[in-house]
């Protein structure tokens, strides 16, 4: 492969800012309807926080968010709104990681899928 | 109170937050975990959980903006996030092991900490050129944009660098915060980088380091909906127009409220820390 074909450092700048753009703004529009649904439903309950009891099983894993969103609960959309902002910095990272693939850097290649299977470790299985 | 009036003021409190952070430098994080434990009396890890969302929404829309404008060193930045998330991953299981008060007495100190190193001017030191074993074999040199062109620097004391970010990163874990204070020193103290690539480089990896352990808290059900939406919309809206409007304000003096809001919130989380009435 020859070097213009591949990937400079600016582009790659480029790309990466441009992806965590559109992560933060889809992140955040998702959060706002699931909020404005939250507030809409259930904006007259007084909650208390003052105790940690956790959270309800359709709160707290991808599997249950996906079945809340299904029964269509404002609560479930708020959430997938936090997952997606979660998974914008893991998406950087992806991406990072074919961007060295491209550039054909082998250290950095290993360097960055440690931190992706780190990442996609504490999202997915959620045990530290 | 109800949720809507409860979101609505929190809303408001974290875009102050997200406001003040932006136009200081020093981020909203690091009082949304006061502000929800002092005086809304929401327990700890619910405002831990909270915070983390907010600390990796802002951090990820500026580096948008910092990464294109070419001053993030992404080696240095990917290099140190293993240590950031491995310190991340750390502290989150610790985070379930340490009582509460404990975790206000250390979250103060941190406070304090950090106004005193707001307070105090940080003298620009002189940037590094001759590259050392392991600047040279990581390939961590970089260049960065000046008035005079493209300035190129060289980076030292890599593995003191990745030591420092593993505790930044337990940090950042147990008391919800982009422990960006930690990561600068880390970078600019210790690795000798240029300031500004230390502190677009530290906003880099605030979003990753906090990423790691929001996917544990989520499954630990510490993220609530009604307390993480109106926190972190409210802090990205604060952010975003806090830098629209860096130029113009005084940002002297907002740093002296700013700081001064810190310590009081220092003092505050010390003595209920002590007592253990949080």
């Amino acid at each position: 492969m020859s070097d213009q074909r591949r990937l400079s450092d600016h582009e790659m700048d480029q790309l990466i800012g441009r992806l965590l753009q559109l992560g933060v703004l889809l992140a955040a529009l998702v959060t706002l309807v699931g909020g404005v649904m939250l507030l809409a439903h259930h904006g007259s309950a007084t909650p208390s926080f003052t105790t940690f009891r956790g959270e309800p099983d359709h709160l707290t894993s991808l599997g249950g968010i996906v079945r809340g969103l299904r029964e269509l609960r404002s609560d479930a959309v708020v959430q997938l709104g936090i997952v997606l902002l979660i998974a914008t910095p893991i998406a950087r990272v992806a991406f990072t990681l074919v961007a060295f693939m491209v550039q054909r850097d082998r250290t950095y290649v290993l360097i960055t899928l440690v931190v992706l299977v780190l990442l996609l470790y504490g999202l997915i299985y959620g045990r530290a | 109170m109800t949720t809507t009036f409860l979101a609505l003021i929190i809303a408001g409190g974290a875009f102050g937050a997200g406001l003040l952070g932006a136009l200081t430098g020093l981020g909203g994080g690091i009082v949304i975990v006061p502000m929800l434990t002092l005086i809304f009396h929401v327990d700890l890890r619910y405002a831990v959980g909270a915070s983390l969302v907010s600390v990796i929404a802002t951090s990820s829309g500026a580096a948008a903006a910092y990464v294109r404008e070419g001053y993030t060193n992404v080696r240095v930045g990917i290099f140190l996030e293993v240590a950031t998330t491995l310190g991340a991953l750390t502290g989150a299981v610790l985070a379930g092991l340490i009582p509460t008060g404990a975790l206000g007495v250390l979250f103060g100190l941190v406070l304090l900490f950090t106004a005193y190193k707001s307070l105090r001017s940080r003298p620009d030191h002189e940037i590094v050129t001759t590259t050392d074993w392991w600047s040279a074999h990581l390939r961590l040199d970089s260049t960065y944009p000046t008035p005079n062109g493209m300035q190129h620097y060289s980076v030292r004391r890599a593995p003191a660098g990745f030591a420092l970010m593993f505790v930044a990163g337990i940090i950042s874990a147990l008391l919800g915060i982009g422990s960006g204070i930690i990561k600068v020193i880390a970078m600019d103290q210790t690795m000798r980088l240029p300031f500004k690539v230390s502190t677009t480089t530290s906003n880099f990896m605030i979003g990753v380091t906090a990423a790691a352990s929001a996917g544990v808290y989520l499954h630990r059900g510490q993220i609530d909906p009604i307390l993480a939406f109106p926190v972190m919309l409210g802090v990205l809206g604060g952010a975003l127009i806090g830098a629209r409007i860096l130029g113009t304000a005084n940002t002297t003096r907002l740093r002296q409220l700013f700081t001064g809001v810190v310590i009081v919130m220092a003092l505050e989380m010390l003595y209920k820390g002590a007592t253990g009435s949080i």
